[in-house]
């Protein structure tokens, strides 16, 4: 088994009386990108400023690379590279000059990085742009630059928080496709998204985080197929109606319904559902579809996603 | 983890620091040169020579020599301010720059010292330039006496770090650039007027010179004046020491306070 470049024990977080993160444990290995999935507040932000050493632990073990993070913060960031939730390049640089300086934060000087500097911008097409003030750039472009200037220090994980929050479909694709590559190349990532659909696409394995804690952990199509089932009936039909169909439900027997304001999800209904839908007759009322991310985690937490 | 050491935990990162903030300055220097230049002539045309020709301070010397080491310690201080204070929470709360450099293996410390070091910078050039221009103007207007003067750009190392920290100090707990407000009407620009710049305060009554003790500028303009008449006092040892002590208390003060606001 490839060894854990991330191990959190018992991770805990408490701002005041409000626990931030719930006592969770995973593990990162070498070569996978983890996801951590859940809605605005679920931890995943306080999580990834104790692994980059800006939070401290209020219980629990971090460890980076075998470094423990709270004794020896500087070399755990120096093994890290970080994406944040919010684009924090330098306005006051020049976009070449961004990738150079923080380098140099790295303690790596600018001929030592000058060929690295130049694949990465040639890697997220920022190679046109070198001498653009940063505020010319459109918002998928400084997401990109964001992500170019995490690798300038060769990290042996990459951090993405949130990577594709605020980008239109067209910059998120762009990002995603980045992403796979790093991936394809052995990049080690943590992301965290709260976006089903990214964490289904990008990750090898994601854990789903509601209130600071972790609900569940495994391989999202895995996930899929335990959780949520193969198919799952969706209806869209006045009170009445709905519960007549829905005593045709065996009860109990891996049936589950969740009643989401005027939508109705059915899960492991089967046959039954099939024929269900094809009697309704309507898609836009009984629709029959695959299971995805998004069922998974409103079984888990038996509500939509709340911000 | 609740208690936080005293001790600043400094590397050579506070000067990777440094030389962002010298990039970043370097890339707009024309804009930032022009204003540096043209002000002290400005300032001491219309105060020394316009305003000048109509005060007598009865003590045998012009307006202008009387606000010679004034200007000295004025200029600086407010090049160390304004960096410190609305350049710094810049880049603290609205360019996030902070936050992407304690990402990397620099800690908040040296981050902070990278600051201070900077802002003090900013002050000995802007000393230096106004002490040439005072050369410059000297068979005209006689406002440098002794070549002692030129101590006062080594000496000018200490209120710059002080001005740097009270400012970052301040910047630590601002939550809105409106606040900065109560800092340049409450702080700063009292100890303008008030910092024994613009008239001697050993004529001012007992009380005010009482209160002046507690002004950081003063102890500066005090420490110039000496230097630049050539009249050296042990008053200034003392002055120097208060420098070096209020130093010490507001960059450790600084210190704990970014650590507060930044690791949380």
């Amino acid at each position: 088994m490839t060894r854990a470049l991330i191990e959190a024990r018992g991770l805990v977080k408490h701002y005041g009386d409000f626990t931030a993160v719930d006592d969770i444990s995973f593990n990162i290995r070498e070569g996978e990108c983890f996801g951590m999935l859940g809605p605005n507040g679920a931890g995943k932000t306080t999580t990834i400023r104790m692994i980059t050493a800006t939070s401290p632990l209020t219980a629990g073990e971090l460890r980076v690379s075998g470094m423990d993070v709270t004794e020896d913060p500087r070399k755990v960031k120096a093994v890290l590279g970080v994406v944040p939730q919010d684009d924090n390049l330098d306005p006051d640089l020049l976009v070449r000059q961004n990738l150079e300086v923080y380098a140099r934060y790295f303690g790596l000087g600018r001929e030592e990085v000058r060929q690295r500097i130049d694949e990465a911008l040639a890697l997220f097409q920022l190679d046109d742009r070198t001498n653009s003030n940063v505020d010319d750039l459109s918002g998928g472009m400084q997401r990109r630059l964001t992500i170019a200037r995490a690798l300038v220090n060769n990290p042996q994980v990459l951090i993405l928080d949130e990577p594709t929050t605020g980008l239109d479909p067209q910059a998120r694709h762009l990002v995603w496709q980045q992403l796979r590559l790093l991936k394809s190349r052995g990049v080690t990532m943590l992301l965290t998204t709260h976006y089903m659909e990214e964490a289904t696409h990008l990750c090898d394995r994601l854990v789903i985080m509601h209130r600071g804690k972790i609900l569940i952990e495994g391989r999202p199509h895995d996930l899929i197929a335990e959780v949520a089932g193969p198919q799952v009936l969706e209806l869209r039909l006045p009170s009445r109606e709905r519960d007549a169909l829905q005593a045709e439900f065996p009860q109990g027997d891996g049936v589950s319904v969740e009643q989401v304001e005027d939508l109705t999800y059915v899960f492991g209904g089967g046959t039954a559902s099939a024929m269900a839908a094809e009697r309704v007759g309507d898609p836009h009322r009984a629709h029959l579809r695959p299971g995805n991310m998004e069922d998974v985690f409103l079984l888990l937490t038996g509500r939509g996603l709340l911000d | 983890m609740t208690a936080i050491p005293l001790a600043p935990d400094i590397s050579s990162g506070a000067y990777r620091v440094w030389q962002r903030n010298r990039d970043a300055t370097l890339r707009n220097w024309k804009t930032e040169f022009l204003g540096i230049a043209i002000e002290p002539f400005a300032i001491i045309l219309a105060l020394g020579l316009a305003l000048g020709r109509f005060v007598d301070l009865g003590r045998g010397e012009n307006y202008v020599e009387f606000l010679a080491p004034g200007l000295l310690a004025l200029f600086p201080m407010f090049a160390a301010t304004f960096e410190c204070a609305w350049g710094s929470y810049m880049r603290l709360e609205v360019q996030g720059t902070y936050e992407s450099i304690v990402a990397t293996p620099i800690s908040v410390d040296d981050v902070i010292t990278g600051e201070i070091l900077w802002g003090t910078t900013r002050s000995l050039v802007n000393g230096t330039y106004i002490l040439i221009v005072m050369f410059i103007l000297n068979p005209w207007l006689h406002m440098v006496d002794s070549p002692l003067a030129l101590l006062a750009i080594p000496i000018g190392i200490l209120p710059g770090l002080l001005f740097s920290s009270i400012s970052i100090a301040f910047a630590s707990l601002a939550r809105a650039m409106s606040h900065f407000a109560y800092f340049f009407n409450l702080i700063i620009n009292p100890m303008f007027w008030f910092g024994g710049a613009f008239f001697p305060f050993d004529e001012m009554p007992e009380w005010v010179q009482i209160a002046g003790w507690f002004v950081p500028l003063k102890h500066v303009v005090d420490i110039y004046r000496g230097l630049i008449t050539g009249n050296l006092e042990w008053s200034m040892l003392a002055s120097l020491l208060w420098l070096a002590v209020f130093t010490l208390v507001f960059y450790v003060l600084a210190v704990k306070l970014m650590r507060r606001r930044l690791t949380h």
